[in-house]
């Protein structure tokens, strides 16, 4: 039998921790991509020229490198800043709210993509037809737009979900005690790397089926007003 | 802001993006001889064959990849002594076998599931027309199959290099250095923490585009002639 040597318990912790993250950065996410897809689908073109920058960059960089730029980069700049105004002071950026705001912002980008696309197969007539029965814009975009929009987002905000629950394993290397730093104390302490870093393994596996049978029911439900 | 340093170390830094295209290039021609037999296994229909092929893909891309690295480099440890007995422990020990061996597995999973799906959507007809041909087997896979199935899969497997390129960042986490690594390395000997991870983010940026333009060319080269022809607009 598996003798975890009574470390079971702190790879639960770390386990809770990374489920913690992970649904703040897809909250952060979803913020982001609707603000985004807001942003790629207006006339204005300095909020075309943002979003688009946004996705090309945040697409095209790894994410460890972006986490240590967020996690190392940004207090070494405010205190460079600082120092060049005449100040002396030091900034330390929690793991938590570090991992949570730059996964969030990965992450957003790719949601920006899947709500951009929800929004635009939305007919044009039901905005009209809002607007017709002269309905306020913001009032048209939370009783039309968005419940649809959400409905054709779904699958892929699903597929955004998976990958960034795997990303969180990132986190550990900012010494965020989720499921990976806990993994590795645990093998660290025990010797036997491999039994542990297979549970972690098989954790995050048994995310991803849990994810993926949450999805399926997610998209029935939504879709049980549509007839076909 | 100073980027006078990142001058002075430019040169090791091409080097790590030297390490780094070099490890996505060998990772992704391994990974995909392996990838074509295992979409092939998935679409078998006897259960000893396609169920193994099932749960590697299951496995491989439902945990993250920092979990495999690390499996395979430290867990690797915990079997030294059956290792050595069987003469492996070298290739174990070393973290370029491991990186390579981690992104080799999880690159043939995601290529994989590419091509099962790529296979699956090749055009009943073409199959139907190959057999009115009179060919049949290896051969009809071979020239109908096979190049069709490329042709339609080709879009989804220039996402999965351009993941694979940028998934390579994680090998500096045991000890390779890559352009992550090479960073990492520079900063904490200069403390020039942004201006280091900046230039390494344009570096990444950079190979990023030049792979999506790359394959943009080639999918125009493969299907060109299934584009849409352009015709002069009639004047209204």
């Amino acid at each position: 039998m598996l003798d975890l040597h009574g470390y079971g318990w702190l790879l639960f912790d770390g386990l809770q921790l990374t489920i913690a993250v992970g649904l703040c950065a897809m909250v952060v996410a979803v913020l982001l991509g609707l603000l985004g897809s807001w942003g790629k689908l207006t006339d204005h073109w300095w909020a075309n020229l943002a979003a688009n920058t946004y996705t090309t960059v945040v697409r095209g960089v790894p994410e460890l490198i972006l986490l240590l730029l967020v996690y190392f980069g940004t207090p070494t700049l405010i205190q460079s800043i600082a120092t060049s105004m005449g100040y002396d002071i030091r900034v330390d950026i929690n793991p938590f709210i570090a991992g949570t705001i730059t996964i969030g912002f990965i992450y957003g980008a790719f949601a920006t993509e899947v709500l951009r696309g929800a929004f635009q197969s939305i007919p044009k007539g039901q905005a009209e037809a809002a607007r017709a029965i002269g309905m306020h814009r913001i009032k048209t975009f939370q009783r039309i737009l968005l419940p649809q929009a959400m409905r054709f987002a779904l699958p892929g905000l699903g597929n955004v979900w998976m990958v960034l629950i795997k990303a969180t394993a990132l986190i550990s290397i900012i010494q965020l005690d989720e499921l990976m730093r806990k993994t590795k104390i645990a093998s660290n302490a025990t010797h036997e790397p491999f039994t542990f870093y297979l549970l972690a393994s098989f954790i995050y596996l048994g995310i991803t089926l849990v994810s993926m049978m949450a999805q399926k029911r997610a998209e029935a439900w939504a879709n049980k007003g549509v007839s076909r | 802001m100073d980027f006078s340093i990142v001058w002075q170390y430019l040169p090791k830094l091409l080097e790590g993006a030297w390490i780094t295209l070099w490890i996505t290039v060998v990772s992704l021609a391994i990974g995909l001889a392996c990838a074509v037999p295992l979409a092939l296994a998935r679409l078998a229909k006897h259960p000893l064959v396609y169920s193994p092929a099932y749960l590697f893909v299951l496995y491989f891309r439902g945990t993250p990849l920092l979990v495999q690295i690390f499996l395979i480099y430290y867990g690797s440890g915990q079997f030294r002594h059956e290792l050595t007995d069987l003469g492996l422990w070298g290739f174990f020990r070393d973290p370029w076998f491991c990186g390579i061996l981690a992104l080799v597995l999880n690159t043939a999973a995601y290529s994989a599931e590419i091509f099962r799906g790529a296979i699956s959507a090749v055009p009943r007809n073409d199959i139907e027309a190959g057999r009115a041909c009179g060919m049949s087997g290896l051969l009809l896979f071979r020239r109908i199959t096979l190049p069709k199935a490329f042709r339609i899969g080709l879009p989804a497997y220039g996402n999965e290099v351009i993941f694979l390129l940028q998934a390579t960042s994680l090998v500096s986490t045991i000890t390779i250095l890559d352009l992550t690594g090479i960073s990492r390395q520079l900063i904490s000997k200069t403390f020039a923490v942004y201006e280091f991870y900046l230039t390494a983010a344009a570096m990444y940026l950079v190979m990023t585009y030049a792979l999506v333009y790359l394959f943009r060319l080639w999918e125009k080269r493969l299907s060109g002639h299934l584009q849409p022809r352009v015709v002069a607009e009639p004047r209204t």
